[in-house]
């Protein structure tokens, strides 16, 4: 099943169509567009030329080893990060165009710490989002039902809550702004196996209902496999493989063979038993 | 209740106002300028090094020397601008509170800032927070209760140097401590002492409530806290009931010992009489007496001859008493505008005095004398003699090398030498301890210590003024040498103490 790559995949997954390298259709233009990024550390780029286009509606998983780039080419989608060279364009607008906090507002962010703010209960840290931008609206309920949490956590802090918990609420607070574009960087990194895919499957839900495209940062690349349309592996700040699943999992360069083989050695390990 | 008591009590109300007064403002102001500051150095480390380097510089500089040094500071501030910037009393002493208010208001908001999580500043910035927001929304409210604890240090820290601004002229619970000190009245030291422990401890209970609201998010202790501050501060703004009315207000000054105390006393009777409302600066260093006598800080004081001599006109010939007088009236009229109003009739010079039966098994009676013996004796010299031209005119016209050489201060000195401490000791002429503890003062053969004619100084501003002068020239020869000793003694003897206001009543019985 992981097998040579020349072997074309008879049936590849629903999810995976239009996802592959340049195989975009010409009638329905790039969600997120990335050109030409290059972000330089000293005398070591993070990224290195980089370009990328993502349709709307779609699950994109970007993996790849420590230090390959990943976290910083989330990071300077909502410019939390300021490249060197290249343009983002979302929906069509170059990001620079708009003042950060404001892009910031349309985009969703969760990362592997959460960040809730310690001070302000469950439902404060929901509706901080909507009050930055002058709304009164509150979303609480509603974000935490969406997220499968019971209503009574409103009241709760945030040191109260179970690391799984948390994560629901940092989800509902992303999505507090109802944006259409969600980054997550290593969003269940730090959670246990169980409740890691627990959350990973929620989530995908989530982002069929709400008509979300995501870019989601992991290490993991089993979770990648399952959760993610279409699959980026980035090694020193290039694109080494881009994919569905089934096609990268068919992949023949020797690093992102490396990469896949782990979780499959693993899969036989297991059924050995 | 003992007078000492009752007088100290009477005295506390409004000191302890003028008290919290300077050390609330200061904090405030502190506060004011240290969140900004620390602000600024949490995001900037170009900032943070120097401020926090300068910040604990000023807090390496002695308290008692930061207000001082803040007198001659705004003195040459207020010539350079052509301003009229009161280099005495509530200004200089803010200023010099404030800046000692810096440091644990800037360095706690500096680690309270930097103390936040990352994750937290992250999820804030990626939320799409502007600097603004993340810092009233949850930098602030985050680092708050650290940010906290370091106002409530600097509240403590405040009150207790509030104790010095006296030394500047700015009344504070200090005037009971320093008055206390020098004229060893105890309970005046100690109600002094214990009132500013009780406000500083007030203060830090008030701002903890303040704080453990923060911390657990009960706004009624953060409400009751704070308002009970407010309260506070408001009532030490608020202007005493009955200080309006009076006529016109003159300041008469007073340096840090009895003999001032109690002059300043009898000249504040004198003018009440003619109707004036007075207000004393106690506790004056020695040159900032004139130096604001000048500047017309303070209307009217008592300096002596050959301070006046050495110190404002830098002068280190020795003239007789009536030779300097003339020229001191002639020359402080013209470099300064200040009057010369008289001698009081009394003079305190400078003497070395010695215990009598030490003196005489050493078979020592003047200076000249002392060159010998010196080797082997202990000299005890009050504050600032060692550093005084006096000091330079003896040794260099006697050749002294003392075994040892040590400073106390006024009270202690006489301490010293009856028990053995000091072989020999600074001494005033006019003190009354000398007789009451057989002193002998060592006779002057080489003239090597000028006069100390006791004067009566005007501030510009008044020697024009008839009535004031008028009320003040009864004074012109009045005091005679043994009734100042005497008096001295009433306030500085331990048994059947007077205060400086009963012995003024004594030695001029027709003040008022």
């Amino acid at each position: 099943m992981f097998s040579d790559r020349r072997t074309p995949s008879p049936n590849p997954s629903p999810l995976g169509r239009g996802a592959g390298r340049r195989a975009l259709m010409p009638s329905e233009p790039p969600f997120l567009e990335i050109e030409a990024l290059t972000k330089r550390h000293g005398a070591r780029a993070a990224l290195d030329n980089l370009s990328l286009s993502v349709l709307a509606g779609r699950f994109v998983a970007l993996v790849g080893p420590s230090g390959s780039g990943k976290t910083t080419l989330l990071k300077s989608i909502n410019r939390l990060v300021e490249p060197d060279e290249g343009t983002i364009r979302i929906d069509g607008r170059d990001v620079r165009e708009v003042p950060a906090p404001e892009l910031r507002h349309g985009i969703g962010y969760v990362i592997q710490s959460i960040g809730l703010f310690p001070h302000m209960n469950i439902a404060e840290n929901i509706d901080i989002v909507p009050r930055l931008t002058g709304s009164r609206e509150s979303r609480a309920a509603e974000l935490l039902e969406l997220v499968a949490l019971p209503a009574e956590m409103a009241g709760r802090y945030p040191r109260e809550l179970s690391g799984g918990q948390q994560q629901r609420v940092g989800v509902a607070r992303a999505l507090a702004a109802r944006p259409r574009l969600m980054l997550m960087d290593e969003p269940f990194g730090a959670l246990d196996p169980v409740t890691r895919d627990t959350l990973g499957r929620a989530y995908r839900d989530l982002h069929e209902r709400l008509g979300l495209t995501t870019l989601m940062v992991t290490h993991d690349v089993a979770e990648a496999l399952l959760l993610a349309d279409r699959i980026v592996v980035l090694i020193d700040g290039r694109i080494r493989a881009d994919g569905a699943p089934a096609e990268i999992v068919a992949d023949d360069d020797p690093e992102v063979r490396a990469m896949i083989d782990v979780p499959r050695r693993q899969a036989e390990r297991l059924a050995a038993l | 209740m003992s007078p000492a008591f009752s007088e100290a009590l009477a005295d506390l109300p409004e000191l302890a106002r003028a008290h919290l007064l300077v050390s609330g403002a200061a904090v405030l102001i502190g506060v004011a300028l240290g969140l900004p500051l620390a602000i600024l150095s949490a995001r900037h480390r170009l900032v943070r090094t120097p401020v926090l380097g300068l910040a604990g510089l000023i807090q390496t500089v002695p308290a008692l020397a930061l207000l001082a040094l803040f007198y001659p500071a705004l003195l040459i501030l207020g010539s350079a601008t052509g301003l009229a910037i009161p280099a005495l009393g509530f200004l200089p002493a803010l200023v010099a509170l404030s800046l000692y208010a810096l440091l644990p208001i800037v360095r706690n908001g500096v680690a309270a800032l930097q103390g936040v999580d990352p994750a937290v500043l992250e999820a804030a910035d990626g939320i799409g927070m502007t600097a603004g927001q993340r810092l009233l929304l949850v930098e602030l409210p985050l680092g708050a209760p650290v940010i906290l604890a370091g106002v409530r240090t600097a509240a403590v820290w405040t009150i207790g140097a509030a104790t010095l601004a006296t030394t500047v002229g700015q009344p504070s619970l200090g005037n009971l401590i320093f008055s206390g000190l020098q004229t060893e009245n105890w309970v005046r030291v100690l109600v002094g002492c214990a009132a500013a422990a009780a406000l500083a401890l007030i203060v830090d209970g008030l701002l903890a409530l303040v704080e453990s609201g923060l911390k657990r998010r009960q706004r009624w202790r953060i409400v009751a806290g704070l308002g009970a501050l407010a309260a506070a501060l408001a009532l030490a703004f608020a202007p005493m009931p009955g200080a309006a009315a009076g006529g016109e207000t003159v300041v008469i000054g007073a340096k840090n010992f009895s003999e001032q105390y109690i002059l300043a006393s009898a000249i504040e009777h004198r003018l009440q009489a003619a109707g004036y409302r007075t207000e004393r600066r106690d506790n004056l260093g020695s040159t900032v007496a004139y130096q604001a006598l000048a500047a017309g800080d303070i209307d009217v004081y008592v300096d002596y001859g050959g301070t006046l001599w050495a110190n404002i006109l830098q002068r280190t010939d020795n003239p007789p008493p009536e030779a300097m007088r003339a020229e001191l009236t002639r020359q402080l009229r013209a470099r300064d505008h200040v009057l010369v109003l008289g001698a009081l009739g009394f003079e305190n010079a400078y003497a070395l005095a010695m215990r009598r039966d030490r003196a005489e098994a050493l078979g020592v009676r003047t200076l000249d004398d002392l060159t010998r013996t010196a080797p082997r004796l202990q000299f005890g010299a009050d504050l600032e003699f060692l550093s005084r031209p006096e000091w330079r005119s003896v040794q260099s016209a006697y050749r002294l090398n003392f075994a040892g050489q040590r400073s106390y201060s006024p009270t202690f000195l006489y301490r010293a030498v009856t028990d053995g401490s000091a072989d020999l000791i600074t001494a005033f002429s006019s003190d009354g301890r000398i007789a009451a503890l057989d002193l002998v003062t060592l006779a002057d053969p080489r003239r090597a210590l000028p006069s100390y004619d006791a004067l009566l100084l005007v501030s510009p501003r008044r020697a024009g003024d008839a009535r004031f002068t008028g009320a003040l020239r009864p004074l012109v020869g009045a005091i005679p040498v043994e009734r100042m000793r005497q008096a001295n003694l009433m306030v500085d003897r331990d048994a059947d103490k007077r205060t400086p206001e009963e012995a003024a009543r004594w030695l001029d019985p027709d003040g008022r």
